[in-house]
């Protein structure tokens, strides 16, 4: 068992490997640093000077693999590839494009993420069960039928239009709350809830159908007819046999996600004007700061990783058939 | 002679249309095939969103016909390549305004100075060039006019429908021998195999709205123009194009790498089974707007750099709209790769597979022959489930920036040109809400299709309906 | 005098939509009473778990009960409301499942699930749940119920679990208990133990039981009267004494004539042509009269009414109706046809200490630190023409030995010879070719076969793999196989599961045959087919072999079969052949103990049969970690001291008679 998971710990390494190869690939080698340095500082003062310039103010004047001008060990730690890349292991993201300290920015920027990514989790989670329960307990009548449809137009809408309503109908028209900023503390309250709120109705149709179809599975299993011929009522049958297994894949899928609730999300942090890791992202897109975008993708696929590898864990907790193996 | 234009994407979606009627006819052979989309056909649900969806597809094929017209001495109009579908509502296209206009309206939606004839400017409202022009006296001929436009454009829709439906019924009762009075009550209480009620009032709906919009938007801007004065429900026919490929070229260009790699990793196991693995794990764990973000900075970065490669606007955005469903795919690939590995793996212990190797088959036979077909309703919910989530994610990347070329007409361009206008007092909303509403209609109508074709081909959840 | 604990009068029951019902059960009468066992039998589909699951009104959501009554203990059970019909669930009433794998909850505690039933039946008890689900945990039989309450479902055997059904149903204290078919998916020795705990709670609570089951031996060996159900109906109800020395209903003699044994060696065995009607179809006649030997015209004419011979007897058939008609002509069957075999003294297939073993890989590292000796050690050979049948309960490694002899699995050691080739050393196009000498028949008929393919392209895959004939001769020969299969040659145009399952085996054999091989690898080739349809594939396969002098391996656990079909057995435990010889020889003096345990237990149908069952305790141990010295030592009723420490040698009793026993030396 503890075997089990430290191998899965140790496949983590090969994997992040990979990632790193990918990125780097994707930013040193299908465009040179001179591209990046033309596109960055636009088309009219490209002079040699200035891109040699903003090269070396970001050290991306360094040979990309192999440093022939150095001696001995720096011919490959002085390189783009081990001072750009390799050094993301070490959780050293360097700085920004625009010279901030990356790491720095997300030990800050990560709370408030997570601040909203949390609560919309947890609360959606719990909606989306209750609903679920009650369209499977109801299931084959029109209770059902008329759950489904109106999960279905749930989530045929787009995210877009969650955000953008809300936002216009709670802070605009009923003034509410604000439309966006955020606080320390306490004060951040009144800036969450809306996109709270709509990160959790966002969710409702997709979630809700999700775990109906799991519960559905498990309500046409041998077990279950067993505990109706124990002269189980209903909702027992429900509660204390087929929610308890279909427990097990919707546990196991939340703690993946968890470790990335961190990251936060792209479009709600930018329009409710969060301070979170999404924002940051969508911040360094739009300003093409290659050093953050950068740095995001590694923190993702680590945090992508973890969630994982807790996933395996969780099972093992969880589901006594994993456990007792 | 207008010269035929051939975008990358346009001979893509050309490839997808022959693919879909060769599998058509391969499934109409094809018992096990047939058998689930007579059950399609059968639902009511499923019948009315195809009718919906096939109205999108049917102006998407028609957008995806490119050609450049006849050079007629103005070398700026002849490099512009036009479409099938711009041909046909020309109207729209060529009425353009100076700046916002809200629907229906005759007059701009921004104060302009005017210079009256008596030499003196006035700050005011100024009429618009196209949008209600034909109004002598926009104060009260205005209501009126509209809905005696609408009344018009519906009873020409209403009565387009029922010759139609009189010709349907016409041509059923004499292929079935029967009256037409009993053909009409047989299809009215559903004892037809095919829901046509359904479909009929669907098609009646559709008409009356079509023509309705098709008679006001010729004389009215029906949502409104944007910023540039464009008309708003032109730019969001044309999105449907975009939407339509994004949805479904995306899922093409993943295919055959989930399905070799998916198949091979099950039914090989070992090696190879790690080997595939470890990559679909590695791309996966690369959080997917990231992996996007990335690799479309690093294209406009080329792109910018070598502008020198691409013929036209046109041709670019063409180009850029391709590597994103390319993007797209390979962010999305992983999902099918790892439901056809676990599905081959239970299939490869299948009795039948070890009859074949006891034969001594091979084993790309035994792939080809025993595993492929059984795994392909896998592949087709696949690619019928995905298409509504590619549609939404289309408007959220390009919202962020990193979706379709902005020059390219998508919903998701309309909504995020329209974000900097909702802080505009009164708002300028119908941007958003045309591009929300289509989109959604599209996307609803995918979801309800989607739902009835998983039913029928993935019969575990039947019984408990 | 007894009193009636149950009536069903006239229950229908439907399943599907209004429009095209089908008709699962269709007019059925029983009375149950207190204290007696009663046996429902008959084949597949022919709606006896519908009818328990209509008394229990368990239905699935598409079943509905149309009419009739079903009165237990003085009370119309139909007529309760649901929450009055759960008190009875479970309570005075239970009820256990035939697949006790998945019918258990995998994510809770045994003692939870048996606790759950007793807090619900047993509402004084309060306090004293837990000391009550030990109770009846070790009422059940099932050793050290402390901690076995403690544990999960995944953690017990097959068996193991069935104890734990009966239990849960036990915790209400039933009058009645419906036990569908309880045992169908365990071991002989375990369905002994199972059958024999049944009986002894009977005879301790005075419960009745309504057990369903297919088995003949299984109802001469429990029940005291029993009903025949066929297509939705009974058809004959009687005293299982009287049943066994005269059944009356044509079905209920041909099921009699169809069993296998080795007296019918020599001849064919009777078979019930064709297959249950489907129960969506209206019937105008009798249900049986298209499979029944003796039926004339008025039998398509007209319905059978029940008739009631005496108080325990009725039948439902029209020559035994008051204007009784004279049998129909009997349709000749030429029972005589197997000419005596010829054993010749030529093996087509030596087998040498053949090993499978599977490495069992543990650590950060998947380090091998030990092996599943599913296969270890085998020694056996196969004269030509003739069937070696290979004995065994599930887990013994019988069906490994099968296939690592096809080099399906690559053996892990020894030598398989077919004639001069030794298979283990072939590689490639080799082997490919000399795949052609030696198929396989699998278990399941529907699984065995490609979904998609149409069945002339099943049975020429072969061909066209071995790159026999050309495209025209291969159709020829498809239409050929077919017909020698007993189908006819139009079935090539169509697919696998338009077809029942005999006759989708009948295409599994055309398959197999179709490369002409020498040696056929059957594989439990009809424990997924009725006993009817069984006889039919038994026929077959038999007539092929005179035939075309095939050579069977025959795996099975069925010993009825062996004793019908097989020439030589040999008996398997944990991964090793104990006991092998001719089968007279192991079937009427088995010198192990356990083909004697193994033997004893197979249920004989036959009411007066003095059985004494050797009673085996516990399960098979785990092939990864077999016992040391004789594997079977520590369920073996007369292990010596020795026996623990070292594995007996092989001892030879006659020329062909061979055993592993320290007993025997």
């Amino acid at each position: 068992m503890m075997a089990y998971i430290i191998r899965r710990i140790l496949y983590a390494i090969p994997i992040l490997i990979g990632v790193n190869i990918i990125t780097f690939m994707l930013f040193f080698v299908v465009n040179s640093p001179e591209d990046m340095a033309r596109m960055n500082l636009g088309m009219k003062r490209i002079t040699p000077e200035a891109i040699q310039q903003w090269k070396e103010e970001r050290g991306y004047d360094k040979p990309t693999l192999y440093n022939e001008a150095k001696e001995g060990i720096e011919r490959v730690t002085d390189t783009i590839f081990f001072q750009k890349s390799l050094k993301l292991f070490q959780f050293d993201f360097g700085s920004s494009d625009s010279g901030r300290d990356i790491g720095y920015d997300i030990s800050q920027r990560m709370w408030p993420s997570l601040a909203i990514a949390l609560p919309v989790l947890i609360v959606g989670l719990a909606l989306n069960i209750t609903f679920a329960l009650l369209i499977a307990f109801f299931r084959a009548t029109y209770i059902d039928f008329w759950g489904v449809v109106t999960c279905v137009i749930m989530m045929s809408i787009s995210s877009l239009f969650y955000i953008i309503g809300g936002q216009y109908l709670v802070g605009k028209l009923l003034h509410l709350v604000p439309i966006s900023g955020y606080d320390t503390g306490l004060a951040s309250l009144k800036f969450l809830i809306l996109p709270v709120i709509i990160g959790i109705i966002g969710g409702i149709g997709a979630g809700t159908r999700w775990y109906r179809t799991l519960f559905l599975e498990e309500i046409n299993r041998d077990y279950v007819r067993t505990a109706r011929a124990k002269g189980l009522s209903e909702q027992w049958v429900l509660f204390g046999h087929v929610f308890k297994n279909a427990l097990i894949p919707i546990l196991t899928g939340v703690v993946a996600v968890l470790p990335l609730l961190f990251m936060g999300s792209l479009i709600t942090e930018s329009f409710f004007g969060i301070p979170g890791l999404g924002s940051y992202t969508i911040d360094a897109i739009n300003n093409q700061d290659f050093a953050i975008v950068r740095s995001m993708v590694f923190l993702g696929s680590v945090l992508y990783i973890i969630g994982l590898i807790m996933t395996d864990i969780s099972y093992t907790i969880v589901d006594p058939r994993v456990r007792l193996q | 002679m207008p010269e035929l234009v051939i975008l990358s994407t346009d001979a893509l979606i050309f490839l997808l249309v022959i693919l879909a009627s060769g599998f058509t006819r391969y499934a109409s052979k094809r018992e096990h095939l047939r058998a689930p989309w007579r059950e399609v056909a059968r639902s009511k649900v499923g019948m009315g969103a195809l009718l919906v969806l096939s109205c999108f597809v049917t102006i998407g094929l028609l957008d995806s016909i490119h050609f450049r017209p006849e050079a007629n001495g103005n070398t700026k109009e002849s490099a512009e390549v036009l479409s099938l579908f711009d041909k046909l509502v020309t109207p729209l296209r060529m009425y353009q305004e100076k700046t916002y206009s809200a629907p229906l309206a005759a007059y701009q939606y921004t104060k302009e100075n005017a210079e009256l004839a008596n030499g003196t400017t006035r700050r005011d409202y100024p009429r618009l060039e196209y949008g209600g022009s034909h109004l002598q006296n926009v104060e009260q001929e205005w209501g009126s006019d509209i809905v005696s436009k609408s009344l018009l454009g519906m009873s020409k829709g209403l009565l387009f429908w029922l010759l139609s439906t009189l010709l349907f019924l016409f041509w059923r009762s004499q292929r079935h021998r029967a009256t037409i009075g009993n053909t009409l009550n047989e299809l009215w209480a559903f004892q037809t195999e095919i829901p046509w009620r359904t479909l009929l009032i669907t098609a009646g709906v559709i008409c009356l709205l079509g023509f309705w919009a098709a008679e006001l938007s010729t004389y009215y801007h029906l949502l409104g123009t944007d910023k540039v004065g464009e008309d708003v429900f032109y730019q969001a026919l044309k999105s449907i194009r975009t939407g339509l490929l994004i949805g479904t070229l995306t899922t093409l260009v993943m295919l055959p790498a989930a399905i070799l790699l998916g198949i091979m990793a099950g039914y090989f196991r070992g090696w190879v089974d790690d080997l595939i693995q470890y990559a679909y794990t590695t791309l996966n764990s690369i959080p997917g707007v990231l992996l996007i973000a990335a690799a479309i900075l690093m294209m406009q970065i080329y792109m910018s750099n070598h502008e020198e490669q691409f013929a036209s606007l046109t041709q670019r955005a063409d180009l850029r709209l391709l590597f994103l469903c390319m993007i797209l795919g390979v962010t999305s690939w992983t999902g099918l790769c790892r439901m056809l590995r676990g599905e081959t793996f239970k299939m490869r212990e299948m009795e039948y597979v070890q009859a074949a190797q006891a034969f001594g088959v091979g084993n790309f036979t035994i792939i080809g022959r025993h595993i492929l077909p059984n795994v392909l309703h896998i592949v087709l919910i696949t690619l019928v489930l995905d298409f509504s989530g590619l549609v939404l994610a289309e408007a959220v990347l390009s919202y962020v920036n990193i979706g379709v070329d902005p020059t390219m007409n998508s919903w998701g361009n309309m909504i995020n040109s329209a974000r900097l206008e909702m802080a505009r007092e009164p708002i300028v909303w119908w941007s958003l809400a045309a591009a929300l509403i289509f989109m959604f209609t599209l996307v609803l109508s995918a979801n309800l299709f989607s739902d009835v074709v998983r039913d029928a081909f993935d019969p575990r959840l039947r019984s408990s309906r | 005098m007894s009193e009636t604990l149950l009536t069903i009068a006239n229950l229908k029951t439907r399943l599907g939509d209004a429009q095209h019902p089908i008709r699962v059960v269709d007019g059925v009468d029983i009375t149950i009473n207190k204290g007696e066992t009663f046996a429902l039998l008959g084949e597949s589909g022919c709606g006896k778990s519908m009818t328990a699951l209509s008394m229990m009104r368990l239905l699935p959501p598409s079943g509905r009960v149309i009419k009739g009554r079903v009165e237990f203990a003085g009370i119309n059970l139909l007529s309760l409301s649901e929450r009055e019909m759960r008190g009875v669930r479970g309570g005075s009433m239970g009820m256990i499942f035939q697949e006790p794998m998945t019918s258990l909850n995998p994510v809770l505690r045994i003692g939870e699930q048996i606790a759950e039933s007793v807090r619900l039946h047993d509402k004084q008890l309060r306090g004293a749940v837990d000391d009550r689900v030990v109770a009846l945990l070790d009422a059940v039989g099932i050793p050290d119920p402390t901690r076995r309450a403690r544990e999960y479902p995944h953690q017990l055997s097959g068996g193991m679990k069935q104890r734990v059904m009966i239990a849960m149903a036990l915790a209400g204290r039933p009058k009645l208990l419906i036990a569908d078919e309880p045992t169908t998916a365990l071991d002989v020795t375990i369905q002994a133990q199972v059958l024999k705990l049944l009986k002894g709670l009977q005879q301790e609570t005075d419960m009745a039981i309504l057990l369903i089951t297919h088995d003949l031996g299984v109802v001469a060996e429990t029940a005291d009267r029993l009903a025949v159900m066929y297509a939705g109906q009974i058809v004959e109800t009687a005293e299982v004494d009287g049943f066994f020395k005269g059944p009356k209903h044509p079905y209920s003699r041909k099921l009699f004539d169809s069993l296998p044994d080795s007296r019918k060696r020599d001849e064919k065995l009777a078979v019930i042509e064709g297959s249950v009607p489907s129960l969506d179809s209206y019937f105008k006649g009798c249900r049986f009269t298209g499979r029944c030997d003796v039926s004339s015209d008025r039998c398509h004419r007209e319905i059978p009414k029940w008739r009631q011979l005496d108080e325990q007897t009725g039948v439902r058939c029209l020559l035994y109706a008051y204007d009784a008609m004279l049998p129909g002509e009997k349709k000749e069957q030429d029972t005589v046809l197997h000419s005596p075999r010829r054993l010749t003294q030529e093996n087509l297939l030596n087998v040498q200490n053949l090993k499978v073993h599977f490495p069992i890989q543990k650590g950060i590292f998947k380090r091998v630190v030990g092996y599943v000796r599913a296969v270890d050690g085998i020694d056996l050979s196969i004269p030509k023409g003739t069937t070696l049948a290979l004995v065994g309960e599930s887990g013994c490694g019988k069906t490994t030995v099968g296939k690592g002899i096809l080099q399906l699995i690559r053996p892990t050691d020894g030598r398989v010879q077919l004639e001069e080739d030794e298979l283990t050393l072939l590689k490639g196009e080799a082997l490919r070719r000399r795949r052609a000498d030696m198929q396989i028949i699998f278990q399941d008929p529907m699984s065995s076969m490609n979904p998609r393919m149409l069945v002339g392209n099943i049975i020429a895959e072969g061909m066209q793999a071995q790159r026999m004939y050309n495209r025209q001769q291969r159709e020829n020969r498809v239409s050929e196989l077919l017909q020698q299969v007993g189908l006819s040659a139009d079935a090539a145009k169509r697919y696998p599961h338009e077809f029942s399952g005999g006759q989708r085996q009948r295409i599994c054999v055309a398959r197999a045959l179709a490369v002409e091989p020498r040696l056929i690898v059957c594989d439990e080739p009809t424990s997924a087919l009725d006993v009817s349809v069984q006889a039919q594939i038994l026929n077959l396969l038999k007539q092929l072999q005179n035939e075309l002098d095939l050579s069977y391996l025959f795996i099975t656990h069925n010993i009825s079969v062996v004793s019908y079909l097989a020439d030589q057995v040999a008996v398997m435990y944990l991964g090793r052949i104990v006991e092998k010889g001719n089968v007279d020889e192991v079937l009427k003096n088995p010198a192990h103990p356990y083909t004697q345990a193994l033997l004893s237990a197979v249920p004989v149908p036959d009411p007066n049969h003095q059985s004494s069952i050797i009673q085996l305790e516990g399960d098979m141990p785990s092939p990864a970690n077999p016992p040391s010295g004789c594997h079977f030592h520590p369920r073996c009723p007369a292990a010596k001291k020795n026996c623990a420490t070292e594995y007996p040698h092989e001892t030879q009793l006659s020329d062909s008679h061979h055993v592993n026993c320290w007993l025997v030396t």
